[in-house]
């Protein structure tokens, strides 16, 4: 019993790491990325790029190199395609869904179809041991990287200028456009950030997972639940959205079982989504849209 | 800024420029007008989608045994030549291109095929179209269609040798973790039913999805229940995710070994070798295994593709159809589908695994079992085997204990 309360917890930091880029793009900026799969994947891919360089370490330094390197492929996607299309949600997400399957691909034919393997730092091997529960090194990496990020945003948003804007635009965009916010530059460091983290989260999964071209259409299901649960571009409510799916998921998968556990956590999305359409917390504003 | 016409277009054109490279690795060889001097077989794998990691590698060579039959002068005096078609990891494109195949493409016969579900959704068509599907992969048995010939192992060829290899290491307890799906299912309902029979224990019986990464719990259950061995049927990434999480948890080949029947060279890369050293695995052919036949086999497979590939079980059941519908094109002294299965019983070739012998009433092959061991140099070394090729069984009927099951 005790046991499934780690590995709920791990599940949430993972579930919070793929989630987080998208409260940028999906909940502050409204656009449906089907692509933001592929940009975990990018992130997983640049640090199987860099154990060429830093071999055992690889792990550790590719996190802000990957940031970037997913972050550039966000910008260049909104620069060029996405900018075009705001406003027509069904368009952006075929748009995005097409940018998905040609960046899946490209990284067939850059890296080949079969998987690849990230070797995992050694000082990650082992775990700790509390009692009778014992958490993998990986684990307490993954959560403690989900929380360093929660805390980075949190900070970048309430307290600098740019988070500011930010929140400015997405609470309304004209009032802030005509106060002299540029917003279309707003909008493309949103979604440079948004990016950025999904290839953080790419690097943090190759510890946990699979590496290959169709990665992230593992995750981009459980990335956007966690988002419409816990409210569009809600920081809080995306971290307490990653937390009870996780302890829901881990605990029904530890009663029943993993096909079970899937069905269990839909049912109670859609439940509470009934209930709530508008997630767990709600940004209030005056902006007539 | 407003968006004129012209930029919307040239984003368009753009866009669909792109599409089009990236499909650009599927489009079909297209064969020339029907040659009296040329043979058209169909080669139908998923060349796109998530089933290319291991299709792809059976494509491959199946078409270097089509080139090397070539070399040595073709079949019946005439050159083979390949119809490539993608099945798309799609289960009902793979019915429709083999349609194509046969009807438009007139193939002598076709090679492909993955996944039981590809197979499944083929077989009507290749029963309708009177056509030949040779197909090259382990299954979970209890089907033997007239138009399909099979090079994989049969159930009695892979998972019972793999039961008998845990029961004679002395293994009593065993837990079985699989993909939710036809095959792990089949396969578990076997295994239990051997349980039964042959005085081993089941722990406990778990699926996860297609594609799960998550293994945190189901290793802790595993761990909780402390079996002898775990028999994995997972499928395709999830063996990524179970093995790295299992390591993680501490698990080891030394503390607990997990013997798998769908892992092979090919997917030791991506699990990481760290992670899966000394685990057991249960085929009928390694890369490793011994004999002048294999070790050319891997030197102009290496040749044609690259130094760092491997060569797998698929791979090589793959090479072997091509190799044994062409014996049987030779001997029945025409290609008409009716004739090289009449001709097929008992044809007998020497191949990488060693003796292949086709057996004309189930038409699936006689296969040595092996059980081997992953190295730390990711390749898989054979520690038993069956002696003997093992005559196939897919409706078990030799086995007492499986009378329920079919």
């Amino acid at each position: 019993m005790l046991s499934q309360l780690p590995i709920g917890l791990s599940i949430a930091g993972a579930l919070l790491l793929i989630a987080l880029g998208l409260t940028f793009t999906f909940g502050q900026m409204g656009v449906i990325n089907m692509a933001h799969g592929e940009f975990i994947m990018a992130g997983a891919y640049t640090a199987y790029m860099l154990q060429g360089v830093f071999s055992g370490q690889a792990v550790l330094a590719a996190l802000p190199v990957a940031f970037l390197v997913a972050g550039l492929m966000g910008l260049v996607l909104e620069r060029f395609a996405i900018r075009r299309f705001y406003g027509r949600p069904l368009d952006t997400l075929l748009l995005t869904w097409g940018v998905s399957l040609v960046l899946q691909q490209v990284a067939r034919d850059i890296f080949g179809a079969p998987n690849v393997n990230v070797t995992a730092p050694s000082w990650l091997d082992g775990r700790l041991t509390l009692g009778s529960v014992a958490i993998p090194y990986t684990r307490l990496f993954i959560m403690a990287l989900a929380v360093a990020c929660v805390v980075a945003i949190w900070a970048y948003m309430n307290r600098s200028k740019q988070g500011r804007r930010m929140r400015a635009v997405m609470q309304n965009r004209e009032l802030a456009s005509c106060s002299g916010v540029v917003t279309e530059r707003v909008d493309q460091l949103t979604f440079f950030i948004g990016s950025g983290l999904a290839g953080v989260a790419g690097v943090a999964l190759t510890l946990t997972g699979p590496i290959g071209p169709t990665l992230g259409t593992n995750y981009l299901v459980d990335a956007f639940l966690v988002v419409v649960a816990g409210g569009l571009g809600q920081l809080r409510g995306a971290v307490l959205a990653a937390v009870a799916l996780g302890m829901l998921q881990s605990y029904v998968e530890f009663w029943t079982d993993a096909s079970a556990a899937k069905v269990v956590v839909f049912a109670a999305i859609i439940a509470f989504l009934q209930v709530r359409p508008q997630g767990l917390f709600v940004m209030r504003s005056r902006a007539l849209t | 800024m407003r968006i004129t016409p012209l930029r919307k277009m040239a984003v368009l054109m753009a866009a669909s420029a792109l599409a089009l490279t990236a499909c650009g690795g599927t489009e079909e060889e297209s064969g020339s007008s029907a040659n009296a001097n040329e043979i058209k077989v169909g080669i139908l794998h998923s060349l796109s989608g998530t089933m290319a990691i291991s299709e792809v590698t059976v494509h491959n060579s199946e078409l270097m045994a089509i080139e090397e039959i070539n070399a040595k002068g073709g079949v019946l005096g005439k050159k083979i030549v390949p119809v490539i078609e993608d099945g798309a990891s799609d289960w009902p494109t793979f019915a429709e291109k083999a349609r194509k195949l046969i009807r438009s493409d007139k193939v002598a016969t076709v090679f492909g095929g993955w996944t039981s579900a590809s197979r499944k959704a083929m077989l009507p068509v290749f029963e309708q179209e009177k056509g030949l599907l040779w197909y090259p992969v382990q299954y979970e048995g209890l089907e033997s269609s007239p138009n399909i010939f099979y090079t994989g192992a049969t159930t009695n060829q892979q998972i019972i040798p793999g039961l008998d290899y845990l029961k004679s290491e002395g293994k009593k307890k065993i837990f079985l973790v699989g993909s939710d799906y036809v095959f792990p299912r089949t396969a578990n309902k076997i295994i239990k039913a051997y349980a039964e029979a042959n005085g081993l224990e089941v722990l406990g019986e778990e699926y996860t999805p297609l594609g799960h990464t998550e293994y945190g719990t189901l290793v802790s259950k595993v761990m909780a229940a402390k079996p002898d061995a775990v028999f994995n049927t997972l499928n395709g990434d999830s063996n990524v995710a179970f093995f790295k999480q299992f390591k993680a948890a501490g698990g080891s080949a030394k503390t607990l070994p997990v013997l798998s029947v769908s892992i092979a060279e090919e997917e030791v890369g991506g699990i990481g070798v760290d992670n899966i050293v000394g685990q057991p695995v249960a085929w009928n052919y390694y890369q490793t295994t011994e004999g002048d036949v294999n070790t050319k086999f891997v030197e102009a497979f290496k040749a044609k593709y690259g130094a760092d590939k491997v060569t797998s079980d698929p791979m090589e059941a793959g090479y072997n159809a091509v190799y044994l519908w062409a014996a049987a094109v030779e001997k029945a002294g025409s290609t008409d589908v009716e004739a090289v299965k009449k001709a097929a019983d008992g044809i007998a070739l020497d191949l990488p695994e060693g003796k292949v012998t086709i057996d004309g009433a189930t038409q699936h092959v006689y296969k040595t079992a092996r059980i081997g061991v992953i190295q730390p140099d990711g390749l898989i070394k054979e520690v038993w085997n069956s002696g003997e090729p093992i005559k196939p069984d897919p409706y078990l009927k030799d086995y007492p204990w499986a009378a329920g099951l079919s």
